[in-house]
């Protein structure tokens, strides 16, 4: 067997606190502002009151990454927000550059994440797959073989010489991806955590994935759903701020990082680091999983009702923000999602919020989930204007069904929810 | 399977670049195509949805010369060497336009091109060099507006010089590309380039003699004059095409001098900062 990819003491260093937080669009004043006050900042770090930011210019997004992945093998990636997963594809896709180490790869790399990258609106549909098979390294020839093929796929047929700016989104989605998914690089890295599109769109890119993989060609698959990960791969890596701390069979290392990683005793906190420059002015501080009694806890009992509780920071006022909860089973399937101003009245009252810091606490009746482990998602939104931020692994509880409906049976009960329904017996004859 | 997956793929190796970053003209080769479909569809998208579509190539260096007339021949009387104004002032406004539009362009090709920069690895140097080729569509277009100008107004080009055009072409366009590298690796980090190129282009139009004669300016001012290499190329347009001027002179050495200047080290500049635009976009 040959090796496709061979990463060595990988390191990515980034820029952060001044550089980004400071100023967004590095305005030339800023810089002036900046240099002038320079002096100010080296005097101060002298007599010891040094600025924080000093320390904190740089963070390691990767670093010291060293693994060796074999020619069709499947291997997928898992790890929390922040933990260096989307950097380690960037690297390996050659859009950005490691600061350290070095990555021989074998062949081209492609990744769905290009899907319609170069798409022009007024060019039609015909001009638009030669555009972007040439921006995604197709020759003309190779394209040329396969436009058949591509505009089948796509399901355009018909609108294939409209300008792709009259296409419904779907279409221009669909036309988008059949170019992306003929590239048919040796390499093919998916990062589904940042996948744009619907469910649909979704399922068809990890679709594509196994078809690919089943070609026998490789694959880097990142995902925080891990029963897609179990499906889809064999082996798996784990990466925690930035380094490489686990690799082993796919059932192994998704064990390891749910243990591990996540389940926090029932409390999530979010570092700075952890949490991205676009979510402002949203800053998440916590989510809690409270018992009763009002007890941070890991293992909550099926019967007692359960509390969340998500601590947050505005720094300025967000019109139409909704703080809310997805709760999913650890193989991915929702079991629901609920947001703080679901009811009419909150709905009313905090129309806007202002600047502050807030809990959102939200009551989780008794009798709804069955026995398991189960994962708390969280999202911060104004419907429709923008996400301002998401974990969709934020922390993970245990149910304990003692007391439970039917555990007088001592059988496992299929689905996630295990309601206290309202049966009646009636003897009708 | 497809022809693609017979023959062996090639090994790239990813690691840090250091010092002057190498050129990488191989990687520029590869993608060579893409040069050419990023030049197509800037000229195809160009005047999409306008109402005189190409006509505008026609219509703004027309409407330039006309407004030119009018300010600097019937107005100002500016001397043009015995060259009627209007061929004389279009004969500049060529070389000039393909100029400004290269510089814009280029200078704004990074930032206007941020998803493909943030998503996908494809030699970088592709976007702003496109950017100036796609220029020459109009400049074609306007340069046969000249040769009927020039019948109109029935002045004989200067034959034995005509073909040293392509040459101060060559001169412009790496002036542009040459500044575009600079401009465009900049704006990528302060935008403040956006803000700044209009009045770039309005202050290098005064320091070029696209309006006026070269020859108005003085003896001893003439040297630091072609510390612009415009002038050189705009002066070396109206030699190749009309024969009026002095032709190549030291004056022109010291254009070519900086010009080339501008673009080795715009390149070495570009290429130094290429590792961090999608970081920094």
């Amino acid at each position: 067997m040959t090796t496709a990819i061979s990463v060595h003491n990988l390191g990515k260093q980034y820029k952060i606190g001044a550089a980004e937080t400071k100023f967004r669009y590095n305005m030339l004043r800023d810089v002036i502002v900046d240099t002038v006050s320079a002096p100010i900042r080296l005097a101060k770090a002298m007599i010891g009151k040094s600025d924080r930011r000093m320390n904190q210019n740089y963070v390691w997004a990767l670093k010291d990454v060293s693994f060796d992945l074999e020619e069709g093998k499947v291997l997928g990636i898992v790890g929390r927000n922040g933990a260096g997963k989307s950097t380690l594809l960037k690297i390996l896709s050659r859009v950005t550059e490691p600061t350290t180490g070095t990555v021989t790869v074998r062949g081209r790399v492609g990744s769905l994440l290009e899907v319609g990258t170069g798409f022009h609106p007024e060019l039609t549909g015909r001009e638009n797959i030669y555009m972007n098979g040439a921006i995604l390294g197709m020759k003309r020839t190779e394209i040329d073989s396969k436009f058949d093929e591509i505009v089948d796929f796509s399901e355009v047929n018909q609108f294939i010489d409209t300008p792709v700016k009259r296409y419904s989104s779907g279409m221009y989605l669909r036309l988008a991806f059949a170019v992306a998914a003929h590239l048919e690089p040796e390499i093919l890295v998916v990062d589904e955590v940042l996948a744009v599109g619907d469910a649909e769109f979704q399922k068809k890119c990890l679709g594509k994935m196994g078809d690919v993989a089943q070609q026998g060609r490789t694959v880097l698959f990142v995902s925080h759903n891990m029963s897609a990960i179990l499906r889809l791969t064999q082996e798996a890596i784990v990466l925690n701020k930035g380094q490489l701390i686990m690799r082993a069979p796919s059932q192994e290392a998704v064990d390891f990082y749910l243990s591990s990683g996540q389940s926090q005793a029932g409390e999530r906190v979010w570092e700075a680091d952890e949490i991205p420059a676009a979510s402002a002015p949203f800053t998440p501080i916590s989510l809690k999983v409270k018992e009763r009694g009002g007890k941070v806890v890991d293992t909550v009992r099926s019967t007692e009702p359960v509390t969340v509780e998500f601590e947050y920071k505005l720094s300025s006022p967000v019109t139409g923000l909704r703080v809310g909860l997805y709760v999913s089973t650890m193989r991915g399937e929702y079991v629901f999602t609920s947001f703080d101003t679901d009811t009419p009245e909150l709905y009313e009252k905090f129309d806007s919020r202002n600047v502050g810091h807030y809990i959102s606490r939200a009551e989780l009746p008794a009798d709804i989930f069955n026995e398991g482990r189960y994962t708390v998602g969280v999202n911060a939104s104004s419907f429709g204007v923008k996400r301002y931020f998401m974990d969709e692994n934020a922390l993970a509880f245990t149910v304990d069904i003692s007391g439970a409906p039917g555990t007088q049976w001592g059988e496992p009960r299929v689905g996630p929810v295990r309601p206290r329904l309202n049966w009646k017996i009636e003897k009708i004859a | 399977m497809t022809e693609f997956t017979k023959h062996e793929p090639h090994t790239v190796y990813i690691k840090p670049s250091k010092g002057l970053a190498a050129l990488n003209l191989r990687d520029l080769f590869t993608f060579r195509e893409l040069i050419f479909f990023m030049v197509w569809r800037d000229v195809k998208v160009k005047y999409k949805q306008t109402l005189l579509g190409m006509a505008w190539a026609v219509v703004q260096p027309v409407m330039t010369m006309l407004v030119f007339t009018f300010l600097f021949d019937r107005v100002a009387k500016l001397p043009t060497e015995g060259v009627p104004y209007p061929v004389f002032s279009f004969t500049a406004l060529l070389p000039w336009g393909l100029f400004v539009t290269a510089l814009n362009q280029g200078s704004r090709s990074l930032v206007a091109h941020q998803n493909m920069v943030t998503k996908i690895y494809f030699p970088r140097l592709i976007l702003p060099t496109a950017s100036v080729f796609a220029g020459m569509v109009d400049f074609l277009i306007a340069f046969v507006i000249l040769v009927i100008l020039m019948f109109y107004y029935q002045v004989t080009p200067a034959w034995h010089l005509v073909w040293t055009l392509p040459l101060f072409l060559l001169l412009a366009i790496i002036t542009a590309l040459g500044v575009a590298l600079w401009l465009s690796a900049i704006n990528v980090q302060y935008r403040d380039v956006n803000q700044a190129l209009p009045f770039l282009t309005q202050f290098w139009l005064f320091a070029t003699p696209v309006a006026y004669s070269a020859s108005v300016i003085s003896e001893e001012w003439q040297l630091a004059y072609s510390l612009n290499p415009m002038a050189g190329v705009v002066n070396g347009f109206r030699w190749a095409l009309l024969g009026v001027g002095n032709g190549p002179d030291a004056a022109l050495w010291v254009s070519i001098g900086i010009s080339v200047l501008i673009f080795v080290t715009g390149l070495f500049y570009f290429k130094s900062m290429e590792k961090t635009f999608a970081d920094t976009i």
